[in-house]
């Protein structure tokens, strides 16, 4: 498989072309808006915090595939869990996408194993990390920006 | 120029199946000979991912002939020393070297002087040395810069600087939906309280060539000077700055197959004569004691500290390269890329042309439905193709086309038609993979 085809794998291509969990939520108690001004990347991840645990999850993107697909994933991933566990997600995550997990530890972050790919392209590190980013901010304060 | 009988790419230089069939080569007899200029750009030999280099990137910066590598290698090896001070033999040969840059240069752009010739860092350099010494020097509070809004942002913030500094303000021609530069609301904003107008001759993001001389002359018939931004008309267009009438010109140096950091400000003697030092240090003084120091002539008046030599010398290779070739052979053979180009592009399913001015050159921007531009980047890179993806520092032209980015193919006369069909395979190979 080449560089790029490991990129854009199927479960990428289809969460862009159909993400999960896509649109304004009303209810929720927080809300943060992310951009990456070098690409024009920008999003908003809006989450239902009950306590400690994340109730509902949902984001709008524009951007790259890698970038909605990411946030699609992620919104997925993350719904049920605590805050302490949605966050280390994200560690492994950007572990991942960076190329310092190992290979054979790549299984442990289920479907999001599909970005191991972005580990060739350094440059779409921030295409895959913009929502965990947005995500993180918003499990810390009610409204935030976040820049990557 | 005569076509050499090895005129078709070596196959090092290209994939077998993107080697025209001769029956084909025998159609296209031309007088410009691609296959003989790609020799000249060793770079234009080397691989990426496996696959031959198409670089059609060029609006980003150009890839640099033998000559010009060979020149800066060859200062450095035989000739390096500084200007304008020593009295031994390396430092007379280095400035009369230098010296000789800016008279070709001059001679290039037919100015009325090599006094009006600027050596500077590249063209977002010499757009702030006319910012900040005329802009701080003429204009006052309440006094109006005129840009467009096809602007790359170093055309922008410039002058966005000095409208904080002094209280001037920014006023913005706007674009039509083909890309061009309203013309009436052109003339309707230049005011009498217009001090300067800096526009862009040939658009990086749309390709739009600009009517400047037309618009020069409306603007000089009120009086107001106009600096163009020529980054991207010089590697295209032959200039002439007495021809075209402009007041400023500035432009690059690695965008004209010269080194990188080196460009060109030209600027009207009576104007430059009359603005104060840009930066101040050694080069640039007449004498210096602590109470007074006065300034050195024209243009050594604008060039403080030791200059980028070597790459001086490097774009004076580029200027007789470029001289050797022909500018009109140039231009007819990128006519017929881009025209080539934009026919196959345009025809592909779900693309639409950004920019469609009736004069264009050098640069097609488009985008794909459903397809983000850094993901066909992305792909095209896979198959060894080099094109811009993003907004090319001119968000305004984005927002006004309602799209946060566009795939940018941009070409120079070592391009050619196989590789502009590599191009559409790739985008129909994008189309593919995001079907």
């Amino acid at each position: 498989m080449s560089a790029v085809s490991a990129l854009y794998q199927d479960l990428i291509l289809d969460h862009n072309r159909s993400p999960r969990n896509y649109g304004a939520m009303a209810n929720a108690n927080r809300r943060v808006e992310g951009d990456n001004p070098l690409c024009g990347d920008r999003l908003t991840v809006w989450l239902l915090l009950d306590g400690d645990r994340v109730r509902d999850v949902s984001f709008e993107a524009s951007g790259c595939a890698i970038s909605v697909a990411s946030a699609s994933l992620m919104t997925s991933a993350i719904k049920g869990k605590t805050k302490a566990e949605a966050e280390h997600l994200f560690e492994q995550f950007h572990r991942l996408v960076t190329g310092e997990l190992d290979p054979l530890e790549a299984h442990t972050l289920g479907k999001l194993a599909v970005f191991s790919g972005v580990r060739e392209y350094p440059v779409r590190v921030k295409c895959a990390s913009l929502s965990w980013h947005a995500m993180k901010a918003a499990l810390q304060a009610p409204a935030a920006t976040v820049t990557t | 120029m005569k076509r050499a009988p090895e005129a078709t790419p070596t196959p090092e230089l290209l994939d077998p199946e993107l080697v025209p069939a001769p029956a084909e080569v025998g159609r296209q007899i031309r007088p410009f000979d691609v296959g003989r200029i790609r020799e000249d750009f060793p770079i234009l030999r080397r691989r990426v991912r496996g696959k031959p280099l198409i670089y059609l990137d060029n609006a980003a910066t150009a890839q640099k002939p033998q000559s010009v590598i060979d020149a800066v290698a060859d200062f450095y090896r035989h000739d390096n020393a500084n200007i304008h001070r020593g009295v031994h033999y390396l430092s007379e040969r280095a400035t009369a070297e230098y010296q000789a840059v800016r008279e070709k240069v001059a001679r290039q752009l037919n100015a009325a002087s090599a006094r009006e010739i600027i050596f500077t860092r590249g063209t977002t350099d010499g757009i702030n040395l006319v910012a900040q010494s005329f802009g701080r020097t003429f204009l006052q509070a309440g006094d109006e810069i005129l840009i467009t809004a096809m602007e790359h942002h170093s055309n922008i913030v410039p002058w966005q600087l000095v409208c904080q500094q002094i209280g001037a303000v920014l006023k913005v021609v706007p674009i039509t939906d083909q890309g061009e530069l309203d013309l009436e609301a052109f003339e309707a904003l230049l005011s009498s309280r217009t001090r300067l107008v800096a526009m862009v001759h040939l658009s990086n993001a749309l390709g739009t060539i600009n009517p400047v001389k037309a618009l020069i002359a409306l603007a000089h018939d009120r009086g107001v000077p106009v600096l163009l931004d020529a980054a991207q008309s010089a590697p295209h267009l032959a200039l002439d700055v007495q021809d075209l009438g402009c007041d400023f010109l500035a432009f690059s140096g690695h965008k004209l197959f010269g080194p990188t950091g080196v460009g060109v400000l030209y600027g009207r003697e009576s104007l430059l004569d009359r603005m104060p030092p840009y930066q101040g240090g050694g080069g640039m003084i007449a004498t210096v004691t602590f109470e007074q120091t006065t300034w050195a002539e024209l243009p050594a008046k604008f060039e403080a500290g030791t200059p980028m030599i070597a790459e001086v010398i490097g774009l004076g290779a580029a200027v007789d390269y470029l001289t050797h070739i022909g500018c009109d052979v140039i231009q007819r053979w990128e006519e017929e890329l881009l025209t080539y180009a934009t026919e196959k592009i345009s025809a592909l399913e779900r693309v639409t042309v950004i920019g469609r001015a009736s004069a264009k050159a050098g640069v097609l921007s488009f985008i794909m439905r459903g397809v983000h531009p850094h993901d066909i980047g992305a792909i095209l890179d896979d198959d060894g193709i080099a094109i811009r993806a993003g907004h090319h520092c001119t968000q305004p032209v984005m927002r006004h086309f309602g799209i946060p980015a566009t795939a940018r193919a941009s070409f120079a006369f070592y391009n050619t038609r196989e590789e502009i069909d590599a191009l559409v395979r790739g985008l129909v190979r994008v189309g593919r993979t995001f079907d």
